[in-house]
């Protein structure tokens, strides 16, 4: 439907995917999907509720089977990919029952690194570390999750992706309950993992978020465009996908009118 | 103090019930604390309730009795499979229906057989003061067998517990784990029963872990204090039992819920504050 990032490159994508459907329990949610990615750009999917990010994210991180087409993560079929990939789920219901503590949090992003019996590593301590560091939660690390804020849990949730040192992180709504300072650490996180050669992508409902990424794929149950930032995110585009009139002054977005969509 | 030790020093068959407990407190420990954590104490339940006519079956053809067991926990489990891929049921509606399908079969075989109407009592609420060593013997395999599996499957089964999609996209297959687990509780369940009783066992399997979840920070913590706690409880159910002449397998368990009760309030009184909430 719609090649974009196309820039020649001389890297290889990490994320290849060709005439893909996607979809769960029979259904196809999105179809024909022509995208790839390359390391070290950040791609934004946004949309309305049910326009099928979560559906096209959890494809790529191999939770749901492709429907239709191909789709290869660092040169290898999705399901063989795990390890090159950090996944971030948008919701975490049961991990406030367990007594864990913050520190145990981050180390589970390193558990198939380390199988299912070696202990951990200097290289594991040293990403584990890292992590927390960058989400500014060093100081937490001996605190029960469960006695944690909301966006504190959000930064310990997030340190447990970068501690993967994955290729390819796959963000569903990442700064979920952020408060500005926790929002503004993740970006610089991101930043970071972007100049260290990592594809990040973004499920987001937030345009001014995804205005920041080097990509933007805009969707509600379909491709409606896909390109850079200020190319995708016009009045017309915002405007068939949530129905609400936006436009960007700067850094923010102003609601200029309201309507209604189809999809 | 003589009143607190006699009973086990002076009987045989007051040493091998603890024994037993000890056995079955520590496989509950571990299990119970997946129970808990993974949300599935209604199919420890049904579990639990499932050997029923398993036990009755074999007890009519002659089968041994663990055996039976074994069947009807697993007749349990597919059945749950099935239901939920062949309708719209959601789970717990699932097991709801074989759990009271699979007592009522229990309860009907038990009213087919006279020979089987004294031993229901035996296997809702088990025999502790009859152990034998033979089933110690069988107890203690299976303590070795929860142990060695979840020391195989500790990392997928914590991941499964924090999120099973995390499991999955590690690699590690959530839903394989998630019925190895389901096996865990069955097979923890069907060597437990002979002691405290295929009702009870449940009540073995969430309260120690449920009263450890209390004061802990690790799953590891978790285990070990579910052990402790269950077998004080143990040792308390046992006594009151022997000096009372209480029912030993259901004095275990109140022991141990009491106990839950107490840890609860202790914490309330001390941290009230933190009860239940996370906050944020």
């Amino acid at each position: 439907m719609s090649v974009a990032d196309t820039s020649v490159s001389p890297v290889a994508p990490a994320v290849v995917a060709r005439r893909l459907d996607v979809g769960y329990e029979g259904r196809v949610v999105l179809r024909g999907i022509d995208a790839f990615a390359i390391p070290g750009r950040s791609i934004a999917l946004i949309g309305p509720n049910g326009s099928g990010k979560s559906t096209l994210l959890r494809t790529f991180a191999g939770l749901l089977a492709p429907v239709g087409g191909a789709l290869e993560v660092c040169g290898l079929p999705v399901s063989r990919a795990s390890k090159r990939i950090a996944y971030l789920n948008q919701f975490h219901p049961n991990a406030m029952a367990l007594p864990l503590r913050v520190l145990d949090v981050v180390h589970m992003g390193r558990l198939d690194r380390r199988g299912r019996f070696a202990r951990r590593r200097a290289e594991d301590h040293a990403a584990v570390a890292e992590a927390l560091q960058r989400m500014g939660v060093s100081e937490l690390a001996g605190e029960a999750l469960r006695d944690l804020s909301g966006g504190q849990r959000q930064r310990v949730f997030l340190a447990q992706v970068l501690a993967r040192r994955a290729d390819v992180l796959l963000l569903d709504e990442p700064s979920s309950g952020l408060d500005a300072i926790g929002r503004s650490v993740y970006l610089e996180a991101m930043e970071a993992e972007s100049k260290r050669g990592a594809v990040v992508i973004t499920a987001t409902h937030d345009v001014g978020e995804a205005a920041r990424c080097d990509r933007v794929m805009l969707l509600a149950g379909r491709l409606i465009a896909d390109g850079p930032a200020d190319e995708v995110l016009t009045p017309d585009n915002l405007l068939s996908t949530f129905g609400i009139g936006l436009s960007r002054a700067g850094d923010h977005l102003v609601v200029t009118e309201h309507g209604h969509h189809d999809h | 103090m003589s009143q607190l030790v006699d009973p086990f020093l002076d009987n045989v068959f007051m040493q091998r019930a603890l024994l037993a407990g000890i056995l079955v407190s520590i496989a509950c420990a571990i299990v119970g604390s997946y129970v808990v954590l993974r949300g599935l104490a209604f199919v420890g339940d049904a579990l639990a309730h499932g050997v029923l006519p398993g036990v009755a079956g074999a007890v009519i053809i002659g089968a041994p009795v663990m055996l039976g067991a074994a069947a009807g926990a697993l007749a349990m489990i597919a059945g749950v499979g099935f239901i939920t891929a062949k309708s719209r049921l959601s789970n717990d509606s699932a097991i709801g229906l074989l759990f009271i399908g699979l007592l009522a079969l229990g309860v009907v075989l038990v009213s087919s057989s006279d020979e089987l109407t004294g031993d229901l009592d035996a296997i809702l609420f088990g025999e502790f003061l009859g152990v034998s060593w033979s089933d110690l013997a069988v107890q203690a395999i299976g303590l070795v067998v929860v142990i060695a599996v979840c020391v195989y499957a500790a990392r997928p089964f914590l991941l499964l517990c924090f999120d099973p999609d995390l499991a999955d996209a590690m690699g590690f297959g959530a839903r394989r784990h998630h019925r190895l687990m389901l096996a865990l509780v069955a097979g923890t369940v069907v060597v437990s029963f002979q002691a405290v009783g295929s009702l009870l066992v449940f009540g073995m399997l969430l309260a120690p872990a449920g009263t450890a979840a209390l004061v802990t920070r690790r799953i590891g913590s978790m285990m070990t204090v579910a052990a402790v706690v269950g077998i004080v409880s143990t040792y308390i159910g046992l006594s009151c039992s022997y000096h009372f002449d209480l029912a030993a397998g259901a004095s275990v368990v109140l022991s141990s819920v009491v106990v839950f009760f107490v840890v609860l309030v202790f914490r309330s009184l001390r941290r009230p504050a933190m009860v239940g909430v996370g906050h944020g």
